[in-house]
């Protein structure tokens, strides 16, 4: 197990530095200067500006300064927050999208568990077409069109939940985490569907039912562990699908998170933002991945025999 | 319906009843016919648009301005009074054009990097595969905004954008199939008369490969269609004064308080592509018999 670990965690930082890498050069060579948008900035301050950001040195030595502040977790400092820094921005925005994140694959795992389940216990009856068409509907249905929808119904026609904010009034989280969580909750569903079936079938739990086992008992007991790992390895991507989905989900309920952030960024063309955002995000979806695929690996047995006996 | 059945068989290779076989099993799936029914229907609008659409592209009507839906105007209008059917017309072009230029641009680097991988193997497959596999790593979501960020709106960067991101697992579904075909007799009978190895790809590898190739396909232009409305709603993706259903779906939310049937339609439309879509991939996964390509 632990050399499976090591394994991966080795594949991973190539994948990071990668991602570092592109990034920092894709925003240097991106077209106009954070400063030339200024209008008329005299030729000094300009001058000054950029030996602040260190814009005067030679590429590669930028690079390099980048690394070496990265190193010490140093994501500079914002082009346009003068006086803030990345991090300080991170850190502000980071416990909202995380909780926000961490209650819509909450919703995710529960709901869309719970459905496929169900829906594997009596295949290609009602109890299997009705949540499997729900999640049909989830999977075509994208979180910046639910949401709208969603806050319209319950916030404004009905007037049951509060249309925006976090933490502000009770229950103003509910509609976000939903919003968010809905598209992973159908594809859970379905993945938990097919896992469960696919183990439902093997000889292991047909000697659980020759033993007499209840039947609750040998869903929950024997099912569960072989049938959730399709699910499990998809929290990974799930994950960075979330990260990305709470752009628009903290656009639609006005949430300070992280997402907010980063698509205010994109738009003021706050390259340092950009940058120590894009390459914190990616680090976190790796270090997730990594994690699901660890999680996944230890729950099937013949993965774990593969690498644990050595 | 008709039409589509000798197509297919057209398209098929002369004596081949795989394909006869699998359009009689698709047809036997009612979701995935009507999947296939809608979507061509969207696709000839598309296509006629400029010819049907009841208004202009930019007519305006200032004095109307928002109205909900009536005879002259059967989906409304929007709050400078365009015709929302004409602007949904419209923007379908530009989402379905993303959708399957874009899923283009994915099957062409995808199969032709699966095919090479495969059929050379060895330490080209290794490299050529240990790449896709860190590619497969990267948080591509994040990537495309960036991209959008750095190289401004293009249509065009759109389309590429999208497409490099989509052709991964096209790749990995093609280099399986071509391993295990080039183990197969005739494959080798036709190595052993000394055909060139671009005309065995061409000629054998690909066409018998195209089963999970198209499933995966159609599989793929939903998920690209929803990536466009995604960065369009973020104002990100398509740019004013063309449009698109995520662009409609964005301006119809930030007004639907008001008018509600402007996030509604727009809405509709796009659910309702992605639906036939997903129905009909999954049905020619059944049809066509293929295992594990998708989700």
């Amino acid at each position: 197990m632990w050399r499976f670990i090591g394994i991966r965690l080795l594949q991973a930082i190539p994948v990071i530095i990668a991602v570092v890498t592109v990034t920092f050069f894709l925003v240097r060579v991106a077209p106009g200067g954070p400063f030339d948008g200024e209008k008329a900035v005299m030729p000094e301050v300009k001058a000054a500006l950029e030996a602040q950001y260190r814009l005067d040195q030679p590429m590669l030595q930028q690079y390099a300064a980048y690394m070496g502040d990265l190193a010490r977790g140093d994501l500079g400092p914002s082009f346009k927050y003068p006086g803030r820094s990345v991090n300080e921005l991170i850190a502000a925005g980071l416990p909202v999208t995380a909780e926000l994140g961490l209650y819509a694959l909450l919703v995710a795992v529960i709901i869309g568990g719970l459905a496929g389940v169900i829906a594997s216990l009596k295949p290609n009856t009602a109890q299997d077409y009705i949540p499997m068409s729900a999640a049909m509907i989830g999977i075509c249905m994208p979180s910046f069109l639910l949401g709208p929808i969603l806050l319209l119904v319950f916030g404004i026609y009905l007037e049951w939940l509060p249309v925006s904010g976090w933490g502000d009034i009770p229950g103003d989280k509910i509609l976000p985490a939903i919003t968010l969580g809905s598209t992973y909750a159908a594809y859970i569903a379905r993945l938990s569907r097919a896992g469960m079936l696919e183990v439902l079938n093997q000889d292991y739990i047909r000697t659980a039912r020759a033993k007499g086992l209840p039947e609750w008992q040998i869903v929950v007991k024997h099912g569960l562990r072989g049938g959730m790992i399709p699910v499990v390895a998809f929290l990974g991507p799930a994950f960075a699908g979330v990260l990305a989905g709470s752009f628009v989900v903290e656009t639609i309920f006005q949430i300070p998170g992280l997402g907010r952030f980063y698509v205010q960024a994109a738009f003021n063309r706050d390259y340092t933002m950009i940058l120590g955002t894009t390459v914190f995000l990616s680090t976190l979806i790796v270090l997730f991945n990594l994690l699901s695929d660890i999680l996944a690996a230890w729950m099937n047995p013949r993965l774990r025999a593969q690498f644990g006996k050595r | 319906m008709n039409d589509q059945a000798i197509n297919m068989i057209a398209q098929a290779p002369p004596g081949s009843s795989l394909w006869r076989d699998a359009w009689h099993r698709l047809k036997r799936n009612r979701l995935a016919l009507f999947g296939l029914a809608v979507l061509s229907f969207f696709i000839l609008i598309a296509l006629l648009t400029p010819w049907i659409a009841p208004y202009g592209y930019a007519d305006q009507n200032l004095d109307l301005g928002a109205s909900p839906p009536s005879a002259e105007h059967w989906l409304g209008t929007d709050v400078f009074g365009r015709d929302l059917l004409t602007q949904i017309m419209y923007g379908g072009r530009i989402s379905l054009a993303v959708g399957f230029v874009a899923t283009s641009v994915a099957l062409l680097i995808g199969v032709t990097w699966g095919a090479i991988a495969g059929y050379v193997g060895g330490r080209v497959d290794a490299a050529m595969m240990r790449m896709v596999d860190i590619l497969y790593a990267l948080p591509f979501m994040i990537f495309i905004v960036l991209l959008m960020v750095v190289f401004g709106r293009n249509l065009i960067l759109l389309f590429l954008a999208i497409g490099a991101v989509e052709w991964l697992t096209m790749a990995r579904i093609m280099r399986s199939q071509v391993q295990t075909l080039r183990q197969q007799e005739f494959v080798e009978a036709a190595i052993s008369i000394g055909l060139p190895a671009s005309t065995i790809v061409r000629r054998h590898l690909i066409p018998n490969a195209l089963g999970p190739i198209i499933v995966y396909t159609t599989l793929t232009i939903p998920s690209v269609m929803l990536l466009e409305a995604f960065l369009s709603f973020l104002g990100l993706g398509v740019q004013p004064p063309q449009t698109s259903w995520g662009l409609l779906i964005s301006y119809g939310a930030e007004t639907m308080e008001e008018y509600p049937w402007l996030l509604i339609f727009p809405g509709l439309a796009l659910t309702l592509t992605l639906f036939s879509l997903n129905f009909l991939g999954d049905g020619l996964r059944d049809a066509l018999d293929v295992r594990g390509a998708g989700d």
